[in-house]
């Protein structure tokens, strides 16, 4: 227990001004060396805390401190760790799941936002941060008329300075749209770019209206990547030819899909980043993820029958929190196999667009390297 | 009598006007921006900053002129980068263990005499593995020049003469920064050592690195690989002993002293001297006449305010 918390509970039950005084003076949840401690102040039946870490329970119960409003959970938790919660909330025979409202960290994402647990050693990257000194980039759309999936729109991510008489590196980017809302994309590219950890390079960014269809080894989205939009592209910017110079990245879904179209197009794409990929797989036994997880499962079987050599640099990673941390280990050493150059990083977060976020620096400076050993302006 | 200086980062917060009123410089003014690649000869901040004209030597642009016009001079210079590359990756290779040896053993320098003369030997191994990396990458350059003689091609010449005319009567030339490789080979590719001996040169950043005798690349934080700074190979040599650091509190690890001792050690007796923004170092007549916000990297790792 924090030794605070200790002290404001030594003397039995404390005060209402004593809890009031207590938690204005102090962030919470309350994190130290070993863990954290989550509070929730208010009249209730029954107070949990909801969370998504693989390998804990998800419903853990938060422990009124008697004779007051003020509630309890302590839970251990090593050092770095970053996960996203919320409370449920159960009185007057109703259940709600609420942000923690002591807690002013959010997170974002497709469904809403969470709070968010920064526990003992973790801090945003800075380089995650706006950078004043940073020259920004600009994004443009583009449109094609695919055969293979119909009409899209493809967002362009173009590099601050941006000149034709350049070639260019190629990042090709599923769910575009949620990379910029909430892992920052953009910032964390002009500070890159403006550190010359990455050279100045294009990105495509792409979304799905059906990723569920779309993302879970489709062929012809697959052959509408590798066809379609990286001619169009071609034709349309100043791209550094270079298979090894063009990369395909996503998250769950989303690097499925970038895993299915370099291994169906084998030499289109030099370099991977696949961000805690639903790679589910049966080595016997049916697939017990549910049926959207069929098609997937049906190419990471056919994948790990036939790697191939679908790059020559992949990085992965994945949280330790999640459910798909077996999968994305199970991966790596198939990959070292096929000789490809692998790096594996593991993070103590969850399934979340902020681990994603904190990872960007890893994938990306590994994929493409940028030139701050030659470069002093 | 000959002024060179260097100056730090010129982005943002420039530094080149207060230097030319310092040097009494009024122009004509002429400027190398090959480091910027693509972006050479893009002045118009600069020329907003110091108020008059400035033309650029567009040394890059030349050196695309000359490789298309000279087809088996392109192919050599290729072969010899090709070359110079394998050459750094030898040198990386066997600079990673003597490197790791050094880190190791300067940790324990104070537990006993053995120990310091271990780390002693390895810093020698160290200073020793540069110099002879200093000289295969000479040999590259003059094999080179040897066999292709590069100034005597009539793509080359054309160039030059060009180049000398533009610098007649220029009051100082400007050295930018950008990519150091790019720069100094195509301040070599025309013999600039040679035509900018005697000018008022001002450099910044990898313009003041390539005006040094030694290019030293460093970085203490990369996001992949060793953080062990390299010699590239030799600069212009047109002010001596110093190692020129630009925008060293980002790039170097400053706060640590066993690091920078070594690192200090390992480049003496040239000094090495960090160059922020703001920095500015003035040599006249080949002696050290003024050093504004630049700090020296000690023996000892500490980094103190320059005295000239």
């Amino acid at each position: 227990m924090s030794q605070p918390l200790a002290t404001l509970l030594a003397a039995g039950t404390p005060s209402a001004e004593a809890i009031d005084a207590f938690i204005a003076a102090h962030d919470v949840p309350l994190v130290y060396r070993e863990g954290v401690t989550f509070l929730y102040r208010g009249e209730a039946h029954a107070v949990f805390l909801r969370m998504f870490i693989s390998g804990l329970p998800a419903t853990q119960p938060l422990d009124r401190v008697e004779g007051s409003d003020l509630w309890l959970l302590r839970l251990p938790l090593p050092t770095g760790s970053r996960f996203e919660y919320k409370f449920e909330v159960q009185r007057d025979g109703v259940s709600e799941w609420i942000l923690d409202p002591l807690n002013p960290l959010r997170a974002a994402d497709p469904f809403g936002s969470n709070s968010v647990c920064q526990g003992f050693g973790y801090l945003p990257p800075e380089w995650t941060l706006p950078d004043g000194h940073a020259r920004t980039g600009s994004i443009e759309e583009i449109g094609i008329d695919s055969h293979h999936l119909g009409p899209r729109r493809v967002r362009l991510y173009l590099p601050a300075r941006f000149r034709r008489n350049r070639r260019y590196p190629l990042l090709l980017l599923h769910d575009g749209t949620d990379y910029l809302r909430y892992a920052q994309l953009n910032t964390v590219l002009d500070n890159l770019i403006h550190r010359l950890e990455l050279p100045p390079l294009i990105v495509a960014l792409t979304d799905s209206p059906d990723r569920l269809r779309e993302y879970v080894g489709l062929d012809a989205h697959a052959d509408f990547l590798v066809e379609e939009l990286l001619p169009s592209l071609a034709a349309k910017l100043p791209l550094d030819p270079d298979p090894a110079m063009r990369a395909a990245m996503g998250a769950s879904l989303g690097a499925v899909a970038s895993l299915h179209a370099a291994w169906r197009h084998p030499g289109s794409f030099g370099g991977l980043l696949l961000q805690s990929g639903s790679f589910a797989f049966t080595d016997i036994g049916e697939n017990k993820r549910g049926p959207v997880f069929e098609p997937v499962v049906r190419f990471m079987n056919e994948f790990r029958a036939h790697p191939g050599r679908p790059a020559e640099r992949i990085y992965v990673s994945c949280g330790i929190y999640e459910s798909l941390i077996y999968e994305n280990r199970s991966l790596v050493p198939l990959l070292t196999e096929q000789r490809m150059q692998v790096r594996y990083e593991e993070a103590r977060d969850g399934h979340n667009w902020q681990n994603w976020r904190d990872r960007l620096r890893a994938g990306l400076t590994f994929l493409f390297p940028g030139p701050l050993w030659m470069v002093y302006e | 009598m000959t002024d060179v200086a260097l100056l730090g980062p010129q982005y943002r917060a420039p530094n080149l006007k207060d230097c030319l009123d310092r040097l009494g410089i009024v122009g004509p003014l002429v400027a190398i921006t090959a480091g910027w690649q693509e972006r050479e000869g893009e002045l118009d901040e600069l020329r907003t900053h110091v108020g008059q004209p400035v033309a650029d030597l567009a040394l890059y642009a030349r050196a695309e002129a000359v490789q298309a016009a000279d087809p088996e001079l392109a192919a050599a210079m290729r072969e010899r980068q090709h070359d110079l590359q394998e050459l750094q990756e030898l040198y990386r290779t066997r600079l990673a263990a003597l490197m790791l040896a050094l880190t190791e053993l300067a940790a324990e320098t104070q537990v006993s005499s053995a120990r310091r003369r271990a780390w002693l030997a390895a810093l020698v191994d160290v200073r020793r593995l540069d110099r002879s990396h200093l000289v295969s990458t000479a040999r590259v350059h003059a094999s080179f020049r040897r066999r292709w003689q590069p100034h005597a091609r009539p793509s080359v010449v054309a160039q030059v003469a060009d180049i000398e005319h533009a610098l007649d009567g220029a009051g100082a030339v400007l050295i930018a920064g950008g990519h150091v490789a790019v720069l100094m080979n195509r301040l070599r590719l025309f013999g600039c050592e040679t035509l900018l001996r005697g000018k008022t040169l001002i450099g910044w950043s990898a313009g003041a690195m390539a005006l040094s005798e030694r290019i030293v690349l460093f970085h203490d934080r990369p996001p992949q690989g060793a953080a062990h700074a390299e010699v590239l190979e030799a600069g212009l040599g047109l002010v001596s002993g110093v190692v020129a650091l630009p925008h060293a509190h980002v790039r170097l690890a400053l706060e640590d002293a066993p690091r920078m001792r070594d690192f200090a050690r390992r480049f003496a007796p040239a000094r090495c001297l960090t160059l922020e923004h703001g920095a500015a170092l003035h040599w006249h007549a080949g002696a050290l006449a003024s050093a504004l916000e630049v700090s020296q990297i000690t023996r000892t790792g500490r980094v103190t305010e320059l005295e000239p």
